[in-house]
């Protein structure tokens, strides 16, 4: 099996990402440890058969998110931040509860679904990359409109999404719409420095 | 390994050489140049034009920031379109008149920004 | 065609809504002088078009509960209840900004917009029967309401606001989405009603409780209930107070659906899981919300802590969800109603005192009303003893069904917690109450004659007493309303 080979890699990619983003001093460096992160986590979604959500990750966290994270850096001062201590006071507190968490989280995790057989069971690549639909198919027989169910299968892992999402999600996608068009106007309404009109 | 999993091997094939061709080439370089720095060879140089002397420290616009958080916007607005566009020919006329209505309701957004003056430098 | 096309007509009222909104934003940015009374009544006008519908569409669906899109959407009493309030919310929010947007440097399209908008995310949690509708619905709420909170934006304080509200409900909505995807992983679907289905058939692995009690925290934080209740006070305090008066009802109505509605339905077969963890929240949130409150000379952030101390008793009614009479929800939807009444009222209060261009924050402010204006002074008297919960108001009435349902439900030392708080929550209504009758006004005191405010406030104090004189018919309604559930 290679599978777990290639799990192993990208998991130590993202988490030696998400380290050095937090041990960086320069807050640029911390956001290209970052974008590694972000391309470790394509890589597992890829291993996963999930190739629609690496695309996703690559277009938007790795092209967009960052470019506002590069900007936000931009434009704070950072000679301000230089003379700081490294170690936040609190910081020895946040380790432990963090790690606390940790245990108690992804301990419970492992261990039930080890004893409920969830981890036991292979995940099946295939309901992931393959779509099955079934729709009514009219056809004209002897100058009769006839309906007949079919069914077929469709390859890809992006069709398996669109399946998904513009049909049976179909109401959450268009609130999704109202949301990102409320993004847009929170991003006028606090950004734009005056609010005029153009005629 | 499944199938479509190793169509991506190129992929990683050609991160790998493109992780080993600078690190080898920079080690190469370190192992055979002479090492005789000046303070004239140790300045920023950048295409034959003196650099400045200081790190860019002054701040950028907050203009920036709103283009790029609709750049952020559109984006992800993107990103609905293509699973979409895969399947237009198997959702049909409901695919796109649900397609129809998610950007109805995004130009009325980029239509706002653009009478708000938020698409303008000035 | 995936669904019926039946369905479409179950989201009209919100269809409706949403091109309302889309109008009133565009509407503003092509009309070069916009008249923002215009726009304020046409927003009123679109959110009573809106209840309109909600009725219309209702009486076409048929018998009710009707499931939509695949059961996304779910048409029946428990959501048309709080869509009802909601759009009431909106319109008296509206109400209350008229004057205070119109004197205010800042336009007022987006404004409405965006409290049209928050409306359409609030009335889609409220039907909302699949966490992935819920959660799109939530933070399309949420969003505008970030926006809102800073929307006086060259004032510190308001900024200040919108970024913490941001910053922590960002990081909420992480947790709960965290713990909706380990419920995910525990039960296969999404839908609330297929949860239920695959923890009464099948043993759940453990991690389930971490996703219910990840679930259960983000909850906690949208009603503002402790230990995630501290954004309150400083959101509320910051944010233009007519957008405080909105934060302070309608976002924790509509939490409160989708609290009760995730609970009872979808975990209700895991009962046991959760229960020990909101009586913990709500005792913890009855002291802080009401101790706190004890030492603020802001009327605002006092009633920001009142109203965390009111999210911890209105927990006690999710403890009920055993009682086969349905006590522990209809108890909930009764106090919702009246917190909506007298909350709304209070703030209307604190918006029609103006003293030095603000709003009349302090309680020095309110010294002296009730010799200026006994009528005013007499509306805030009703909101502070319905808040505090003594009869003859709303606030009395809802309390006593929230506290003998907990009793009911064999949950003692809350109820008695529970008394105790609200006598210690007294202490500081009546310290307004003081300042209005007792203390001499210095001559300060100012209040705009506004009829828009008055009216708004007149009709909370109308009813806030309609519901305690004559508590029958609501209690009776609200009865009718409730969620099919079991455990």
């Amino acid at each position: 099996m290679t599978a777990p080979f290639f799990f192993w890699f990208f998991a130590a990619i993202v988490v030696f990402g998400a380290v050095g983003v937090v041990a960086m001093r320069q807050p640029v460096h911390s956001a290209l440890f970052l974008l590694l992160s972000f391309f470790g986590v394509a890589a597992l979604f890829i291993t996963l058969n999930a190739e629609f959500l690496a695309a996703v990750q690559v277009l938007v966290y790795a092209g967009g998110i960052m470019v506002l994270f590069l900007f936000t850096i931009m434009l704070v001062n950072i000679r301000r931040t230089a003379g700081q201590p490294y170690v936040h006071r609190q910081a020895g507190a946040a380790l432990l509860v963090a790690f606390f968490l940790l245990a108690v989280v992804g301990g419970t995790i492992v261990a039930s679904s080890r004893t409920s057989g969830l981890a036991d069971a292979p995940a099946d690549p295939a309901k992931l990359s393959t779509t099955t639909i079934s729709r009514m198919m009219t056809e004209t027989v002897d100058g009769k409109t006839v309906k007949t169910p079919v069914t077929e299968q469709v390859a890809g892992n992006s069709q398996a999404v669109a399946w998904g999402l513009y049909r049976d999600y179909l109401l959450p996608f268009e609130v999704a719409s109202v949301f990102l068009l409320v993004a847009m106007i929170g991003a006028v309404v606090l950004g734009k420095r005056t609010m005029e009109h153009v005629d | 390994m499944n199938p479509s999993m190793a169509s991506y091997l190129p992929i990683l094939y050609f991160a790998i050489m493109a992780a080993i061709i600078p690190v080898a080439g920079l080690a190469a370089m370190s192992l055979l140049r002479p090492s005789k720095p000046t303070p004239t060879k140790l300045a920023p140089y950048e295409c034959g034009v003196a650099s400045p002397t200081e790190a860019f420290d002054h701040r950028f616009s907050v203009r920036y920031y709103l283009i790029a958080v609709l750049f952020v916007v559109f984006d992800v607005e993107t990103i609905f379109l293509f699973p979409w566009a895969v399947m237009y020919h198997r959702l049909k006329l409901f695919g796109l008149v649900e397609m129809l209505v998610f950007l109805a309701i995004l130009v009325v957004g980029y239509v706002y920004a653009w009478r708000r003056g938020a698409l303008s430098w000035a | 065609m995936p669904f019926p096309a039946g369905d479409t007509l179950l989201i009209l009222p919100e269809l409706f809504l949403t091109a309302a909104a889309s109008f009133v934003l565009l509407w503003a940015t092509f009309v070069s002088r916009p008249r923002e009374r215009g726009l304020a009544f046409f927003s009123i006008g679109a959110l009573a078009a809106t209840g309109l519908l909600l009725f219309v569409s209702a009486r076409m669906a048929g018998t009710l509960p009707r499931s939509a899109f695949g059961g996304m959407f779910a048409m029946d009493r428990f959501g048309l209840y709080f869509k009802g309030i909601l759009l009431l919310v909106g319109i008296v929010t509206i109400l209350f900004s008229l004057r205070f947007i119109s004197v205010s440097p800042y336009p007022g399209g987006e404004y409405y917009g965006l409290i049209l908008f928050s409306t359409v995310g609030m009335l889609f949690m409220a039907s909302g029967t699949h966490l992935a509708s819920i959660v799109v619905a939530l933070e399309l709420m949420a969003l505008s309401q970030y926006v809102l909170a800073g929307y006086f934006k060259r004032e510190t304080k308001s900024l200040e606001a919108s970024a913490k509200y941001f910053v922590l409900g960002a990081f909420s909505s992480g947790v709960l989405i965290y713990g909706i995807s380990l419920v995910y992983g525990a039960a296969g679907t999404l839908s609330l009603a297929g949860i239920a289905t695959a923890f009464t058939t099948a043993k759940p692995p453990a991690f389930l409780v971490i996703g219910i009690i990840f679930v259960g925290c983000g909850m906690f934080f949208k009603i503002a209930s402790a230990p995630f209740h501290v954004w309150a006070p400083d959101v509320y305090e910051g944010a233009p107070t007519p957008i405080s008066a909105f934060f302070a009802v309608g976002p924790k109505l509509a939490a409160y659906a989708i609290f009760a509605r995730i609970f009872f339905v979808g975990f209700g077969p895991r009962a046991g899981d959760w229960s020990a963890i909101i009586a913990a929240s709500a005792a913890l949130t009855m002291v802080v919300g009401n101790v706190g409150a004890l030492m603020q000379t802001n009327v605002k952030r006092l009633l920001g802590y009142s109203s965390i101390g009111h999210a911890g008793y209105a927990l006690l009614g999710l403890l009920a969800y055993g009682d086969a009479s349905g006590i522990g929800l209809w108890s909930i939807l009764v106090y919702l109603l009246a917190y909506a009444f007298m909350n709304l009222g209070a703030f209307g209060l604190v918006i029609l005192l103006e003293s030095k261009g603000y709003a009349g924050e302090s309680v020095d402010d309110f010294n002296g009303l009730a010799a200026k204006n006994p009528w005013l002074a007499a509306a805030m008297l009703v909101f502070l003893l319905s808040l505090a919960g003594i009869p003859p108001t709303a606030g009395f009435v809802g309390k006593y069904f929230l506290f003998s349902a907990a009793m009911k439900a064999g949950w003692f030392w809350l109820s008695l917690l529970a008394v105790l708080m609200s006598a210690v929550s007294l202490f500081y209504y009546f310290r307004i109450a003081r300042a209005m009758y007792l203390v001499e006004g210095e001559g300060t005191l100012h209040w705009r004659e506004e009829p828009a405010v008055s009216a708004a406030i007149a009709l909370c104090a109308a009813g806030t007493l309609a519901m305690g004189i004559l508590p029958g018919p609501f209690v009776q309604f609200a009865r009718t309303c409730l969620l099919p559930f079991g455990p």
